[in-house]
């Protein structure tokens, strides 16, 4: 064996594992996972760590091409890597969009050339996203895009939406709907509440991403076609997911950390960081989010990972670009949310951030079986830090996360067995 | 000695003792305006600039003869005529204008919170001539003044407040302004152009215009944006005065003798009527005049901290 991660408390909820093992690693896949294996090569003590199947986003912006002053794919799977990742699915809203197979080429040349983890692209849905014209799917799906999804830029028209759902199917995708109805934007700026009407900020009503959701539900309901909602956000839209789930719709649903761990509140002081959309919602909205993942109406936890420009936050915040940086802080907000708090166990938490996801999209990794692929996040599961963005691998350092005390950080990381992060640093590409 | 702030970004922030200085040393100015000769020393050696990404006439004016009644050097920029049409940031504006020793900035600014930016980014002081949605504290603390002239005290006073609250920085830092000084605010206007859980901050909250006056100390109408209609936030100028509007009915609901205050501009016969415009009981044109007073003594508490 060429690695043995020693003595780790192992969590692989896809094989219902939660123990202290030693984890053996040989030509870059899981060669055993047993309470005890003999020392042949490498030893790393992972003593007191947690040693998980490496963590999968299911949703990121790598913003390139295009946008590489926010973002690339380098700087994006070092984040990535440094925030426990070995996997991360990438959105089309670049530049050119990736909506024909010479971008998606290009994302995974980039990744094949400096990427850390493994991307797996999410093509454009319709083309340049303008939710008309559907994408060359299949020649797309061959390519590599693992789903599609007009993410930014939500598929207005319903008709568009059952055709992409229809046609997607036909080679085994799905849709990743970002769910809001834009004539119910109303030029809003934050979440529609007391807080807006304080702030005198225009308000989002949450009926933007509810009236959406449904519509999108009751398409899979009626088609008996997959669907994913991105970005859950409203305690609304969990209903309607699990009213739409329990009458056997296939539907999968996300949701991001800032909205398990941030509220609406968090706009108060105009901070541009605090603007994100959907926007961060109320406590109540946030308590639902962490109930629907409990229930299993929501599956997967994927951070929205959407680096900005100091440049295009540091304004008014009628200006700033939507959207937080979240790889390096997801793993810490959503274990002190869920796990920390005693609502969940560490099994569940990496359930939603690296089994499910892999389960939804059809992906290697998210376990830890033999015969897997060596993608293995070891953490220090107590390890005390403050978020501080500029210490971030990613380009974007817009969180409203910043100062805030959390627990829990990735030490080790490898893809395909070999290690990418260690000791929390990153390490060169050999 | 209640005020030691760097700038004046919002009555949300204040306290009851802060704005009752700014109202007392107000009183002291509005004297002086009523002498003969207008100028004093106290902006002596003191650069003001306006900076206004707005168009606006009273606001605007007022504070610059309030700068020059004190004796500061007064200029103005409008983003019109700025290097704002060349795409500079507010924040690189305000640290250029820093960088040329202003003393105060004063900013209008379409967009809610920009007051706040730019204070966080310069050492002059700034003051919040309105902002977005947000605030335009010297607007409430004028009324403030106008309110406490005319009845004695704010406390316990009834102030209804009518129109377009939801785009109405007039409304907000009225509401904050009042009720920490003692006084109801009764908010009323069409159910589009009122804002979400407001009657969540201690205020009363109705669409019926009649209620809304009925008793009040003092009614305040808002201006509304004639464009609104386009946007579908009301059906037609002559709904929205029928419904909303103030009126010379409507106005006999209130006490006898209650003040009719309007922020400015007006549109005539929308909002209010030229009847209650122009009565004995409007004190509208007053309030321009205490405008003026009430920025000379916002002016002289953020500037005189270092002549101390």
């Amino acid at each position: 064996m060429d690695v043995i991660l020693r003595g780790g408390r192992v969590v692989d909820p896809a094989n219902h594992v939660d123990a202290v093992m030693d984890i053996g690693i040989e030509n870059g896949r899981i060669a055993a996972v047993a309470p005890h294996l003999e020392a042949e090569g490498a030893v790393l003590d992972a003593g007191g760590m947690w040693v998980t199947p490496g963590l999968i986003d299911m949703h990121v912006h790598l913003r390139e091409p295009g946008y590489e002053y926010k973002e690339d794919v380098a700087s994006g799977t070092r984040a990535a890597v440094a925030g426990g990742f070995t996997s991360v699915c990438c959105m089309a809203n670049t530049n050119p969009v990736a909506d024909n197979a010479a971008v998606v080429r290009l994302i995974l040349e980039r990744a094949r050339q400096s990427g850390m983890a493994r991307v797996y692209p999410i093509g454009a849905a319709t083309k340049g996203l303008k939710g008309q014209e559907l994408t060359e799917m299949g020649e797309l799906a061959q390519e590599g895009c693992v789903a599609f999804s007009d993410d930014g830029k939500p598929i207005q028209s319903g008709q568009t939406m059952r055709l992409a759902m229809v046609y997607a199917g036909a080679f085994g995708r799905f849709i990743i709907s970002h769910a809001e109805e834009v004539s119910l934007l109303a030029d809003g700026l934050m979440n529609e509440g007391v807080t807006s009407t304080v702030l005198g900020l225009k308000g989002i009503t949450r009926a933007a991403e509810e009236a959406m959701v449904a519509r999108d539900c009751i398409l899979s309901h009626t088609l008996g076609l997959r669907v994913h909602i991105a970005h859950v956000s409203t305690r609304g839209a969990a209903d309607i997911i699990r009213h739409y789930k329990a009458l056997g719709a296939p539907i999968t649903a996300e949701t991001a950390p800032h909205y398990l761990c941030g509220t609406e509140e968090m706009c108060m002081g105009y901070s541009g960081n605090a603007r994100v959309n959907p926007p961060l919602r109320t406590e109540d909205d946030r308590q639902a989010m962490l109930e629907a993942l409990l229930d299993g109406t929501i599956d997967a936890i994927a951070s929205d990972h959407a680096p900005h420009h100091r440049d295009e936050k540091q304004v008014e915040f009628a200006l700033a670009a939507n959207g937080i940086s979240g790889l390096e802080t997801s793993f810490a907000l959503c274990k002190g949310a869920l796990v920390d708090s005693a609502m969940a166990t560490p099994a569940q938490l990496i359930g939603w951030m690296s089994a499910r996801p892999a389960a939804i999209l059809g992906l290697e990794g998210g376990t830890l079986s033999p015969g897997a692929p060596a993608d293995i996040a070891v953490f220090d599961p107590d390890m005390a830090w403050k978020i501080d963005p500029e210490a971030f691998y990613s380009r974007g350092h817009n969180t409203p996360f910043a100062g805030r005390e959390v627990a829990g950080k990735p030490l080790h990381v490898f893809v395909g067995g070999r290690q990418v992060l260690q000791n929390g640093k990153v390490m060169e590409r050999g | 000695m209640a005020f030691k702030r760097k700038d004046l970004i919002g009555i949300r922030e204040l306290d009851a003792a802060e704005i009752t200085e700014i109202l007392d040393v107000a009183v002291q100015m509005k004297r002086l305006l009523e002498q003969n000769g207008k100028k004093t020393p106290h902006l002596m050696g003191k650069s003001i600039i306006t900076l206004f990404y707005e168009n606006s006439t009273r606001t605007r004016m007022s504070f610059e003869l309030a700068s020059k009644y004190m004796s500061a050097a007064a200029a103005n920029i409008s983003a019109s005529a700025s290097s704002v049409q060349k795409g500079e940031t507010l924040i690189d504006t305000g640290r250029t204008l820093d960088r040329m020793g202003t003393d105060v900035l004063i900013l209008r600014h379409p967009m809610s919170g920009a007051a706040q930016l730019l204070a966080q980014s310069v050492k002059a002081s700034v003051i919040n001539a309105g902002d977005g949605m947000n605030e335009h504290p010297t607007q409430a603390l004028l009324d403030m003044f106008t309110m406490r002239e005319k009845l004695g005290s704010l406390d316990g006073l009834e102030v209804a407040i009518i129109g377009d609250v939801l785009h109405s920085r007039v409304a907000r830092s009225n509401l904050w302004g009042l009720q920490k000084m003692g006084a109801h605010v009764r908010l009323a206007g069409p159910p589009t152009l009122l804002p979400v859980e407001l009657d969540k901050l201690g205020c009363t909250v109705s669409t019926d215009v009649d209620s809304a006056i009925e008793g009040a100390d003092v009614v305040m109408g808002l201006r509304v944006q004639l464009e609104r209609q386009q946007k579908g936030l009301f059906p037609s100028v002559r709904e929205y005065a029928a419904r909303f509007g103030i009126n010379e009915k409507r106005i006999k609901l209130a006490k006898p003798g209650a003040l009719v205050m309007h922020p400015g501009p007006m549109n005539r016969g929308v909002e209010i009527s030229s009847a209650v415009a122009d009565a004995v009981e409007s004190v509208i044109e007053e309030q321009v005049t205490n405008g003026v007073a009430v920025r000379m003594a916002v002016l002289y508490l953020l500037t005189r901290k270092e002549a101390l």
